[in-house]
């Protein structure tokens, strides 16, 4: 079965339940495009996740979007026990999954054991969480800048970034 | 919406030189936007990086992500997880569906109260 058109799904399922506006999808002809400079097995790794991924420690009983209500970068330390850690996200297929396993969406002890393997030299000590913004220039002219940043501080070779 | 933003974040990230790879199951909003490479996997919303709990596939798909950063010669490269959801192909044809509504109750309301803020916030002109 192929796989599933969210565009043109979102699109009409939106407009049955009464929004007439249809969201413009971000396009660009142009991608850009950067080689490695070195062998996969010398590259430091950096994760990026838009899964609002939290430490439970740090709950202190606020809702992080209150203080990132339209979109920022956060840093939380690779070395986090995966057992402290959880997404409060709400907008993925709740009636087919769940996100009780943090690996399965922010891939942390998995990047560690390739990183223990040989596969790559190793995880940045941070990885970074970027809430969504309902603006796409917020995203680019604030979060992603913001992103690069703590990547370079971190001597970053490559990145891999997950969406919920 | 967060497959976008991990687009726009790559596309960025790549035009200031650091390679990236996406792992995502939403493979038209990512090609779409258009990013360097791409793992997509067939999954429902919430697992790109394998089905919960199994170990195995997950090392498997994030390590062709990883392979993907060397491989891939130029950009809007996709590879194609090799795995099916295991609970079968049903979610594809509910999801975002009139039967079967995506956000409901409080969920439903959050979404709702965050785009009333936003819209606040931009006719103060605070973003």
């Amino acid at each position: 079965m192929s796989y599933v058109r969210y565009i043109d799904k979102t699109r009409a399922y939106y407009e049955s339940i009464g929004y007439e506006k249809p969201y413009q999808w971000a396009h660009f002809d142009e991608v850009p495009f950067t080689r490695l400079t070195r062998p996969l097995s010398e590259c430091r790794i950096a994760l990026v996740s838009t899964s609002d991924i939290a430490i439970k420690a740090n709950e202190d009983g606020a809702d992080p979007h209150e203080q990132f209500l339209v979109g920022s970068v956060y840093s939380i330390p690779a070395d986090t026990s995966v057992e402290a850690l959880y997404s409060p996200q709400e907008h993925y297929d709740v009636n087919a999954t769940h996100l009780d396993d943090v690996n399965s969406f922010f891939p942390i002890t998995r990047l560690q054991e390739l990183a223990a393997s040989g596969h790559c030299a190793d995880i940045a000590p941070r990885a970074h969480g970027v809430y969504t913004a309902y603006s796409q220039r917020r995203t680019l002219e604030i979060d992603a800048p913001e992103v690069l940043k703590r990547c370079r501080e971190d001597a970053v070779d490559a990145v891999v970034l997950v969406p919920i | 919406m967060c497959h976008q933003t991990v687009s726009l974040v790559a596309r960025y990230l790549e035009q200031h030189g650091l390679p990236t790879v996406v792992i995502a199951t939403a493979r038209d909003i990512v090609e779409h936007c258009g990013v360097a490479r791409l793992v997509f996997t067939d999954f429902p919303l919430g697992n790109p990086c394998g089905e919960p709990y199994d170990e195995p596939m997950q090392r498997e798909i994030v390590g062709r992500a990883l392979d993907l950063l060397a491989q891939a010669q130029q950009p809007r490269t996709t590879v194609v997880a090799p795995f099916e959801w295991s609970k079968g192909t049903q979610w594809k044809e509910l999801i975002f569906s009139e039967e079967q509504p995506f956000l409901e109750g409080e969920a439903y309301d959050n979404w709702i109260e965050g785009k009333q803020r936003y819209r606040e916030l931009k006719d103060k002109g605070e973003i």
